[in-house]
């Protein structure tokens, strides 16, 4: 694979980092706001790599990980009906609910399955028309166009045994959120540049002039993540605090115009809770009245849930940067990838999960993490 | 909800990771016992009559049954050859036992037949003892093979994961993922460009053909389910000691990468059913790699690690930028990602 060897290649990686290393002269701590980015970030070591006065904060965007639990509850009691498809992407089965997964529920005789696209849901729907199928629709801006497109098909095919489980997340929301709370460390970040594919970069410059942090939209790749980097850097030494897009290849101002309008025509903004976090204000997308039959939630009815956090977890405050997922008390104890607390262990873009996975030999060990039984 | 603690069969218990692991150790080995067992190597080493013997069974549940570059047929025989090869055992009999779900096209059975008797000629040994049985309708996919094999391990020949110490060198026998990929595009009607097929294939000629060079080979193993990770998480496991891994030395083909890169996959967790990984000494590596580069089924050999004193029982990748990362043992299968 061609471009990605190009996109890792240590000797241009090498450069970048000797640039950083100039161009820094004191402590900046910034935030990559999406789980790719974090994964990428642990998996290629460009932490260890790093000059010690560049703090990378891992920040909320892994949509496994901020989706609420009840959210997930609610998907465990419809996929665990008779007579109900229930189709998710992958990384959802294992996320806990308040008593158990999506995994469980398909060792019980549930029919879950794991699709690659909403529109595989669709298909499904179609071809067993006695079944009621439901997509679990979650994550940023991303993968929002593409459920949205799995509605408007839906509608325009008049498939009545379809319907959509919706718990979409918006970014710019989130970066408000993170920047108004009082224990904010954050200077600078690096935007999620698939995010940006979609949406483009006009929500990002009111957010860095009202909070006066510069914003990086930054591919995945670790050459990408490097180039950000050293643009935030940069624009922190000389004082600026500017969008800029250090993912030209992907990423046009005024976005993916045919994903937009999908989306705007099938989703409308609404309060949005993330796990771990709390409500955010206007943070996430439902289904618009128009669509209000395609509502999972709408045509399911669904008493009696009562979601339960684990009193330990402080996946909450790995999400919003306030502390790193080795301070957790749990971290490698009571909470490892087999036995998650959190969304965030849970997830391959979650933080913990990436600290878990990647960076045993170098976070203080608080017992022993390393069994495999 | 912890996962260990599922009161219930989950497909990640077959997964060839962790929770394949708790339940061969924690539900199975308590229940049966024995010394031979616990070694958990790919075959077991028994002696009988005088004679030293590998014995090794495997279950063949793959969808579709057919898929780019070979079959359930295939499979069935070279899973279990190369079981026994990683013994350093020359194979010679097998069993095949098939479970048919009813109301599954005789054809389709008879196709699966003739490639298993195929893939058994090709790699010399034979099918002498069998067993059939039909499941209800709607109680299978179609068809699953079971086959059970045994071969002769030659004088002098000591190879399990308990023998990898540090100061061996770690080879792998060509590129890896294929296999894993070629089953996902089939089953989920993906493409990636360029037509990925399985690496299926007996690796006994393989093996033999490294012997000849030196029997001080430490450790074979054959990276299936799980993957290359897998395989040598359980080695490091084993054998008390740590493996180093340099990233960009194992060889991805880039369609697999390219898949992997798509859906969010680690090609070292993807399966593989006709690779091998080897623990040589450092002093017979040359000339075991030159042996292995020189058969068909090693042309694409690569040296990609080391075993180390430190860090026992943690395999630790070098990424291709100098940092460190850990490869642990998958959970289960793994999950293609959201975005």
């Amino acid at each position: 694979m061609k471009y990605i060897d190009e996109f890792q290649d240590p000797a241009l990686a090498r450069r970048l980092l000797d640039d950083i290393a100039r161009t820094v002269t004191r402590r900046w701590s910034m935030m990559e706001v999406c789980g790719g980015q974090t994964h990428s970030i642990i998996r290629h070591g460009i932490d260890q790599l790093l000059p010690g006065n560049i703090e990378l904060i891992h920040g909320p965007g892994c949509p496994v990980c901020v989706t609420p639990l009840e959210v997930i509850d609610k998907a465990l009691e419809i996929a665990s009906r008779p007579g109900v498809v229930f189709c998710s992407f992958g990384d959802m089965l294992r996320v806990p609910g308040s008593d158990r997964d999506l995994f469980r529920v398909k060792g019980d005789g549930g029919d879950v399955r794991v699709v690659y696209s909403p529109m595989d849901a669709l298909r499904i729907a179609r071809q067993t028309p006695d079944q009621e199928v439901v997509f679990f629709g979650v994550g940023f801006e991303t993968t929002a166009p593409a459920i949205a497109m799995a509605a408007h098909q839906a509608k325009r095919l008049d498939v009545r045994n379809f319907s959509l489980l919706v718990s979409h997340v918006r970014v710019p929301p989130a970066i408000e959120a993170i920047m108004r709370s009082p224990d904010c460390r954050v200077q600078a970040f690096l935007a999620a540049g698939h995010v940006c594919s979609v949406m483009g970069t006009l929500e990002y410059p009111a957010l860095a002039d009202t909070h006066k942090v510069p914003i990086v939209v930054t591919g995945f790749e670790p050459l990408d993540i490097l180039e950000g980097i050293r643009r935030a850097v940069r624009q922190l030494e000389r004082g600026e605090h500017r969008v800029e897009n250090a993912y030209p290849r992907a990423v046009r101002p005024q976005g993916n115009p045919v994903a937009l309008s999908v989306l705007r025509e099938v989703f409308t903004t609404t309060d949005r809770a993330w796990r771990g976090i709390g409500t955010i204000p206007d943070s996430g997308w439902r289904l618009s009245d128009a669509y209000r039959d395609y509502d999972a939630e709408h045509r399911f009815e669904i008493t009696g849930l009562a979601t339960e956090e684990p009193a330990v977890c402080r996946s909450g405050e790995v999400l919003q940067g306030l502390i790193k997922p080795h301070e957790c008390a749990a971290f490698g104890t009571a909470c490892t990838p087999r036995t998650p607390l959190g969304a965030t262990m849970v997830s391959n873009e979650g933080a913990c999960a990436a600290y878990y996975l990647y960076r045993r030999l170098t976070t203080p060990r608080t017992e022993e993490t390393a069994s495999v039984d | 909800m912890p996962l260990r603690d599922h009161p219930v069969v989950v497909m990640g218990h077959g997964g060839g990771g962790a929770l394949s692991a708790e339940l061969t150790r924690h539900l199975f080995l308590p229940a049966y016992g024995g010394q031979t067992l616990g070694a958990l190597t790919d075959s077991a080493a028994i002696t009988l009559g005088g004679a030293r013997l590998a014995f090794s069974t495997d279950s063949y549940v793959v969808h579709p049954l057919f898929f780019p570059g070979g079959s359930i047929g295939d499979l069935a025989v070279n899973g279990t050859v190369n079981d026994l090869a990683m013994s350093g055992a020359v194979p010679a009999y097998l069993s095949c036992a098939f479970i048919l779900e009813e109301g599954t096209e005789l054809s389709t059975v008879g196709r699966v037949a003739q490639e298993l008797g195929a893939a058994a000629r090709a790699a010399d040994v034979t099918v002498v003892t069998g067993d059939t049985k039909v499941v209800d309708s709607g109680h299978g996919d179609g068809v699953y093979v079971n086959t059970a094999g045994i071969g002769l391990i030659p004088e002098g020949v000591d190879i399990r994961p308990q023998r990898a110490r540090p100061g061996d060198v770690l080879i792998v026998s060509g590129p890896i993922g294929q296999h894993g990929i070629a089953i996902l595009s089939v089953r989920e009607g993906l493409t990636f460009g360029t037509e990925v097929v399985s690496d299926t294939a007996p690796l006994a000629g393989l093996v033999q053909a490294m012997l000849a060079v030196t029997p001080e080979i430490h450790v074979l193993r054959d990276p299936t389910r799980g993957g290359l990770a897998a395989a040598l998480n359980e080695i490091a496991t084993a054998s008390g000691t740590g493996v180093i891994l340099d990233e960009r030395a194992v060889p991805v083909p880039e369609a697999v990468a390219t898949a992997c890169a798509l859906l969010g996959l680690d090609p070292m967790y993807v399966a593989n059913e006709g690779r091998l990984v080897a623990f040589v000494p450092r002093t017979h590596a040359d000339a075991v790699l030159d042996a292995m580069r020189a058969h068909p089924l090693g042309r694409g050999a690569a040296v990609i690690g080391a075993c180390v004193a430190e860090h026992p029982g943690m395999v630790v990748a070098r990424t291709g930028l100098g940092g460190t990362r850990i490869v642990d043992l998958p959970l289960g299968e793994q999950l293609p990602r959201i975005c």
